[in-house]
């Protein structure tokens, strides 16, 4: 059974269709990660899952129970942590989490137990007793965090959990995700596509509403890469006419032009008929007295994927 | 059952610190007792008049309650929807009365505090003569009441808009409003255009025609009822409008 579960979910702001029938299940064990430009309908999908707006049409369940018809039990299951993790600035920190903790009815005695271990574990003793208020960014952020795991639930959603945190607290996170994953099915969304490949186990990719892609992050990248295509870059300046430069020397083949920036341009070389390993064109380019910074085949990174996927359906 | 009142005595003791964790309640605290003492003494003129009474500082409750209670409630949702913590809130598992109920009763009690701040008048008219105590503890009640009104009317609109000065402004209006009900400023309004029913409805909704009953000494149920019910209709609304307006 999936912990999480939507079918046909939709939402329309103002008339506009924010989210658009998105069907997603997500099992214990999984870490699903949301992608999509700003605006795509992430934060929307989650807010309807968390139980915070109510979906025009289709229907989202936590852990088999309905949002809509049955919201109290649904919310139990749930941790969340909304988008830009906000709290109660004139509070203390070991009080807002108390507060939160008793709301959730975690039973009082377990309740310090509970208190104490989170705070341990996300780094959070040495500001028990600050007001949140006076918090860095980081810290703030892992109040929210706090707030969400102190129930254990079963199921976990996490609008930007890393946004506006520096690379080791980053990094901590992304560990903290990777250590509670196995018992929970979650929900992470984040534009940062490094951080699908480190912790998500399927990357869903959501563009004005749609789910356009729901794979394994790796599969994505493997279904994206071409078998005989070479990545070269060269040096180049900017306004030169690079596919007529390269092409006396790449014979039959099409060239794209992937990037160009400082002095440099990144191409992509896909020979027709017979294959050419890279080896051979950076010889062949040198004969050409052309200047080959790097060469290799071409593996695509998510971002590329993110890339083709989203803009291959202009915005409207 | 047992849960909903963990959740609103929960509610209730943050929202009641709350009060607290800023200068608002001192100046509350503050303003409060000058003002009452200061107009019942100045204006009203409690010595003067020679009485062993409290109806000149009486008097004044429901002008104070106007401006002071929106002031209390003007945060309770105003400031949630602000600062986005409206969403955490309404993301645990709690029903959104019961959140309504408990931020209500929190604004009530801290108007409570204010109120019992105000015992050293009713000790020197003790000190002075040998007033109606009967007549003190009804008043006293029916300002509590009437202020809970106000109160609701004021969380009412606190939750209509994120911006807590617009919610006092709107909240003051409407105390207003209602308090001048059963006179002409209000009724010349109504009646020129509404058949008699309508503006003795009006009328009936007044504050101080209300306030007045009960500070005469009689605590009689039509007004009990009568402010009980302001306050559950207030709060009603209130909890349709947090859904309704809780993701704008």
């Amino acid at each position: 059974m999936h912990l999480i579960q939507t079918s046909a979910l939709t939402k329309a702001f103002d008339g506009r269709t924010v989210v658009d029938h998105v069907n997603l299940g997500v099992s214990r064990g999984e870490v699903v990660g949301f992608l999509g430009p700003n605006g795509a309908g992430k934060s929307t999908t989650m807010k309807m899952i968390a139980g915070f707006l109510e979906p025009d049409e289709g229907s989202a369940s936590v852990c088999g129970h309905d949002v809509r018809t049955d919201p109290l039990n649904a919310k139990r299951h749930l941790g969340y942590l909304p988008e830009g993790a906000p709290a109660y600035s004139d509070m203390i920190v070991g009080d807002f989490l108390e507060f939160v903790a008793k709301l959730r009815n975690v039973p009082s005695g377990e309740r310090n137990g509970r208190l104490g271990e989170v705070a341990e574990r996300i780094n959070l003793t040495e500001v028990w007793d600050q007001k949140i208020e006076n918090l860095s960014k980081g810290y703030k952020r892992r109040v929210g965090i706090a707030q969400a795991l102190l129930h254990d639930p079963d199921v976990l959603i996490l609008d930007e959990p890393t946004d506006g945190l520096d690379p080791n607290q980053k990094h901590e996170m992304r560990s903290l995700i990777r250590s509670i994953a196995e018992k929970k099915a979650i929900i992470v969304s984040t534009h940062i596509l490094e951080e699908v490949e480190a912790v998500c186990s399927r990357a869903v990719i959501i563009a004005d509403g749609k789910i356009l892609a729901d794979e394994a992050p790796g599969d994505l990248t493997a279904a994206a890469a071409e078998d005989n295509a070479i990545r070269v870059t060269v040096s180049a300046s900017e306004d030169e006419d690079i596919v007529a430069k390269l092409g006396p020397v790449t014979g039959k083949a099409e060239i794209e032009v992937l990037t160009r920036m400082n002095g440099s341009a990144s191409v992509l070389v896909r020979p027709q008929g017979r294959a050419t390993q890279p080896a051979q064109l950076a010889s062949k380019l040198q004969r050409a007295k052309i200047e080959v910074e790097e060469i290799g085949l071409y593996r695509p990174s998510l971002e590329d994927v993110f890339r083709q996927i989203t803009q291959s359906k202009p915005a409207e | 059952m047992t849960s909903s009142i963990n959740t609103i005595a929960v509610v209730f003791g943050r929202e009641f610190r709350a009060y607290f964790s800023t200068p608002l309640a001192a100046i509350f605290l503050a303003v409060f007792l000058a003002l009452s003492a200061g107009l019942s003494f100045f204006v009203t003129g409690f010595f003067e008049r020679g009485q062993a009474d409290l109806s000149a500082f009486f008097t004044w409750h429901p002008w104070l309650f106007m401006i002071l209670m929106p002031a209390i409630g003007m945060r309770l949702w105003a400031e949630e929807r602000r600062s986005g913590t409206i969403e955490l809130l309404m993301t645990l598992p709690v029903r959104t009365w019961e959140l309504v109920t408990g931020k209500f009763l929190a604004g009530w009690a801290f108007t409570a505090v204010a109120l019992a701040l105000t015992a050293p008048m009713w000790f020197t008219v003790n000190y002075l003569g040998s007033p109606d105590n009967g007549v003190i503890a009804a008043s006293y009640i029916g300002s509590w009441l009437m202020a809970g009104a106000f109160l609701a009317l004021a969380t009412c609109m606190s939750a209509l808009t994120k911006n807590q000065v617009i919610a006092f402004i709107v909240a003051s209006m409407a105390g207003f409003l209602l308090m001048m009900a059963g006179f002409d400023l209000v009724l010349a309004g109504v009646r020129s255009w509404a058949p008699n029913v309508i503006t003795e409805m009006v009328q009936s909704l007044s504050f101080l025609s209300h306030f007045s009953r009960l500070t005469n000494g009689v605590i009689e149920a039509p007004t009990v009822v009568f402010f009980s019910s302001m306050i559950v209709l207030c709060l009603w609304i209130n909890v349709q409008l947090v859904d309704l307006k809780k993701a704008q």
